[in-house]
This record gives C-alpha cells, sequence and structure tokens, in this order.
C-alpha cells in the first residue's frame, strides 16, 4: 500500500535518498536545494541510513566527493543548483567521461546575474552537453518518481552515465503537496545494489581512472559515450515500465496531454506544464484543440519520438525557461525545431523564452500563446520565431 | 577488462575499455616517450665507476640498475634532458645530438 503524505519537492527527494540508503553524500548548501541535505543529515545523524556525509567547502569539492566516492565502487549522491552547479561544471564532464553513475538532485534555480534565487533553467540547460542524463520533474510526486528512476538507468550495464534529476526551485522544492511514497523496503527491491564490474576498492584487480587522453584516443572515448547515450533511451522506458508496475505511474521520455486531435501544442519542462494545463483545460472546454506535451528526458534528447508526436500538429510553441543568448531562440527551441525538420509535413514553429528568474507565467499568458498559434495557422505567417513572454513593455 | 598491451591506436572505440579506465598498474612503461628527446646521452662504461648518482637525478628512471650496477640508458622512456650528464663526477655521461 502506498503511503499517502504531504511533502515538500526538497523533503520528498531527502526521502527518497533515505530510502536508497546511498554510501556517500557530497553536501553544500546552495539555495533551493539547501534543504536536501540538511534533512538528509537528519536521517544520517538519527542512524537511519549509514550514508557517509562529507560535509565539503565548495559544489566543486561536493561533486569531487562524488567522483571518487563512486570510482571507489561506492553508490554517491549530491544535490545543489544554479551557481552551485556552476562550480561543478569542470567535474560534470570529469563524472561523465569517467562513466560514473553519480545521482545529483538539481534544484533549477537562475544563474547570476543580477543576482537572484528563482526558478528557471539555466543551470541545467547550460549543463546540457556535460554528457549528464537528465530528467526533468513538473511536480513533487514526480521529483520523487525521478530520483527513484534515476539510478536503475544510469548505473545500467549499457548506460553508466550519470543522471541529474531537475525539479524547480521554490515552485516544487519548497510547496507542499499531497503524494504518495513507497515503502522503504519496495524502494531499496526497485533500486538494487550498485555493483560496477570494475571499481578502485576491488579487492582482486587494479584500476585506475580518468587518465591523460591523448587526441589518438579521445575522440573514441567521446563515441563510447554518444553509445551509453543512445543506449539510455531503451533503458530509461524499461526502468519506468518497472516502476508503472510497482506503483501505477506511468512515465516516457515526455507527457502527451490532450495531443489526439491537437492543433496548436506547447512544448514545455518542468512545473510550468501544470499551469499550461489548466489553460489547455479551460480552452478545451471552449473546443479548441490544443494540448501540451510536457518533457520529461531532455538528455538523452527523444528527437523522433518527440518529432512523431508533433507531426499532426499545424503549429507549435516551444517554451523556454532559459535564455540562451543565441539570437536564435533558446536551447530546447533549437533541439525540437531540429526534430521538426525531418518531417514531412512540419508545423510551424514559434518559440517562447519565459519565466527567467521566477517571473511568473499564467494560465492568461499561456492562452495568449495558443490564439498566437491559432492566428499562425489562419494567416500562414509565421513571423518573428523568437520570442520572450512576461517581462515589462512601455 | 582489456590489458593495456592489447589497446594501441589503430583500437576501434568500441573496444578500449569503459571511461578509458585501466586495469593493471604500470602501464606508463608501455608508452613511448623517448620519441621526444632531441638531444642524446651517451653512456661512457668505462668512465664510469658506477657511485650511481645519476639514479635518483633522473627524472623519468630512465636509468636501469641491475646488481648495483647501472646499465645503458632507457631510451623508449629517456627525453634528453641532460641532468644525468650535468651531475656526473666522473664525466662518464655525454651529451649528443640525436641524428634520426
Amino acid at each position: 500500500m502506498a503511503i499517502k503524505d504531504r511533502l515538500s519537492g526538497n523533503e520528498a527527494v531527502a526521502i527518497a535518498m533515505r530510502q536508497i540508503n546511498p554510501d556517500v553524500m557530497g553536501a553544500f548548501p546552495i539555495t533551493p536545494s539547501t534543504e536536501i541535505p540538511q534533512y538528509f543529515s537528519s536521517y544520517v545523524a538519527n542512524g537511519e541510513v549509514d550514508t557517509e556525509f562529507v560535509a565539503v567547502e565548495s559544489e566543486h569539492s561536493a561533486m569531487s566527493t562524488c567522483i571518487g566516492a563512486q570510482a571507489a565502487g561506492a553508490r554517491a549522491v549530491t544535490a545543489t543548483s544554479s551557481c552551485g552547479m556552476a562550480l561543478m561544471w569542470e567535474l560534470l564532464y570529469v563524472a561523465a567521461s569517467d562513466r560514473l553513475p553519480i545521482t545529483m538532485a538539481l534544484v533549477n534555480r537562475a544563474l547570476t546575474g543580477p543576482i537572484n534565487i528563482n526558478n528557471d533553467h539555466s543551470d541545467s540547460m547550460g549543463a546540457r552537453d556535460t554528457g549528464w542524463i537528465q530528467l526533468y520533474s513538473e511536480n513533487n510526486q514526480e521529483a520523487y518518481d525521478n530520483f527513484l528512476m534515476a539510478m536503475p538507468i544510469g548505473e545500467h550495464q549499457a548506460v553508466q552515465l550519470p543522471v541529474m534529476v531537475c525539479q524547480d526551485g521554490f515552485i516544487t522544492s519548497h510547496a507542499v503537496e499531497n503524494m504518495e511514497l513507497l515503502e522503504d523496503e519496495k524502494v531499496k527491491k526497485f533500486v538494487g545494489e550498485y555493483q560496477p564490474e570494475n571499481y578502485l576498492l576491488k579487492k582482486d584487480g587494479t584500476l585506475a581512472i580518468g587518465p591523460y587522453g591523448i587526441s589518438a584516443y579521445y575522440m573514441d572515448f567521446k563515441m563510447q559515450q554518444v553509445e551509453a547515450m543512445k543506449q539510455a533511451k531503451p533503458v530509461i522506458l524499461e526502468v519506468a515500465k518497472k516502476f508503472k508496475e510497482m506503483t501505477g505511474r506511468s512515465y516516457g521520455f515526455f507527457e502527451e496531454y490532450e495531443m489526439a486531435d491537437a492543433e496548436a501544442a506547447l512544448v514545455i519542462i518542468g512545473s510550468s506544464a501544470g499551469t499550461a494545463k489548466a489553460a489547455v483545460d479551460q480552452m478545451r472546454k471552449e473546443g479548441r484543440k490544443v494540448g501540451l506535451i510536457k518533457l520529461r528526458v531532455f538528455r538523452p534528447f527523444p528527437m523522433e519520438e518527440l518529432a512523431a508526436a508533433l507531426s499532426k500538429v499545424g503549429a507549435v510553441a516551444v517554451m523556454d525557461k532559459a535564455e540562451g543568448f543565441s539570437n536564435a531562440g533558446g536551447p530546447l527551441f533549437a533541439d525540437v525545431r531540429s526534430a521538426l525538420y525531418d518531417l514531412e509535413n512540419r508545423p510551424k514553429a514559434i518559440n517562447y523564452v519565459y519565466g527567467l528568474g521566477g517571473r511568473d507565467i499564467k494560465t492568461t499568458d499561456f492562452e495568449a500563446i495558443y490564439e498566437e498559434l491559432f492566428r499562425i495557422l489562419k494567416t500562414g505567417v509565421t513571423g518573428p520565431v523568437y520570442r520572450h513572454i512576461g517581462q515589462r513593455e512601455e | 577488462m582489456r590489458k593495456a598491451s592489447e589497446i594501441n591506436e589503430n583500437t576501434p572505440w568500441r573496444e578500449l575499455t569503459t571511461g578509458a579506465g585501466i586495469a593493471e598498474p604500470a602501464t606508463s612503461k608501455l608508452f613511448n616517450t623517448g620519441d621526444w628527446r632531441t638531444m642524446t646521452p651517451v653512456f661512457l662504461e668505462d668512465k664510469c665507476t658506477h657511485c650511481l648518482y645519476c639514479i635518483p637525478y633522473c627524472p623519468d628512471s630512465s636509468i636501469p640498475v641491475h646488481q648495483r650496477k647501472r646499465l645503458d640508458f632507457d631510451f623508449m622512456h629517456c627525453k634528453g634532458c641532460g641532468i644525468c650528464a650535468k651531475v656526473c663526477p666522473f664525466h662518464a655521461i655525454e651529451m649528443v645530438k640525436e641524428e634520426k
């Protein structure tokens, strides 16, 4: 029987960590993820876990701790946000290229400056090319569920890649929601033990990790990472299938909401999908054929699947909660529009950058975006593709 | 896991070790760094007293020792820095320009 509870997103992730009982946590506080190591340290103090809690002096050290621990054969976790992950930057690549399936709870927050502690996706979007698997969560339940699925995905023999489990700072990390937890034993059975083939502390064997890779080797090891990211796709679906058998909750690369006959659609990541769904519900009541796709897995990017899901719509607005300063659209737009290019009849596509630094987006904003898509459908004129919504104009 | 001796610059990427892991110690012995050399030390055996002063000065362990006597240089790893020639009290090492 599932356990009903009401928890903040941070607390839910901390509980997932307690249930998993990882070997090592590299811990350093940063708003809004601080509560995760804070809750977890109380589990350590109370003897509810036997995790080695390493209180380090910076996020660079937190990720270094995780790399050392995971290379030694342990299961390592950490939590961070924003500038904290920015300070881990160098090590994110090291973790991925050393093929160490570390699990990170990332509570998405804007990057400085101006200094801002609120939510957008600029931290994880900037890290999209580091070689980490990225799972995004709409609500507290998804943050918990994604964290439980992260290790079976990352530690899979064919994958061996680190996973960041993202949720929106304050919006889900600090808001309390009703949710369902699994029993500890069920979690332990589902996540299992970390059993790497080779590790530094293996009794009968020697191993060196992270050697110099001259140009005669470097690219070949990058090819291995490419292959691992490809292999991650079927593994993500396989793990989701097992998770559904246990919980009844269904996960894929993305969620399709009212997409069956949709003419205008959004592609969106994270908690704002909840607001957008309310706008869809309202417009559906008025007989408007609108739908949305909420992306859960951004790395690996489900290119073919997403293109297929959008092949029937006439116009799509891709919502970026991160600015890329490319002058050509946000990071999600670049990938989604690239995916659409392979379709025979591709929909018109526009991009909206929204919600930067915690700027609110409302149901009426989403309704206005759908109206704009219908205008494009009617006139056949796309207009500017790279747009912003929510900023003050004179 | 594949041994380092089974891997070289013609090995396809699928056959390399996962994440560049190296499963045995002392694999740097297999890596030819001697080709970086421009100056080459010449061991003048008749002048050598086997005081072994040169051994700890070599930054790359390129002077093998057997039964308390030094042998000729390990040219696969010697980079020709010339420190041994500089410190030798008996002028038993001469640096010459390498002809390739």
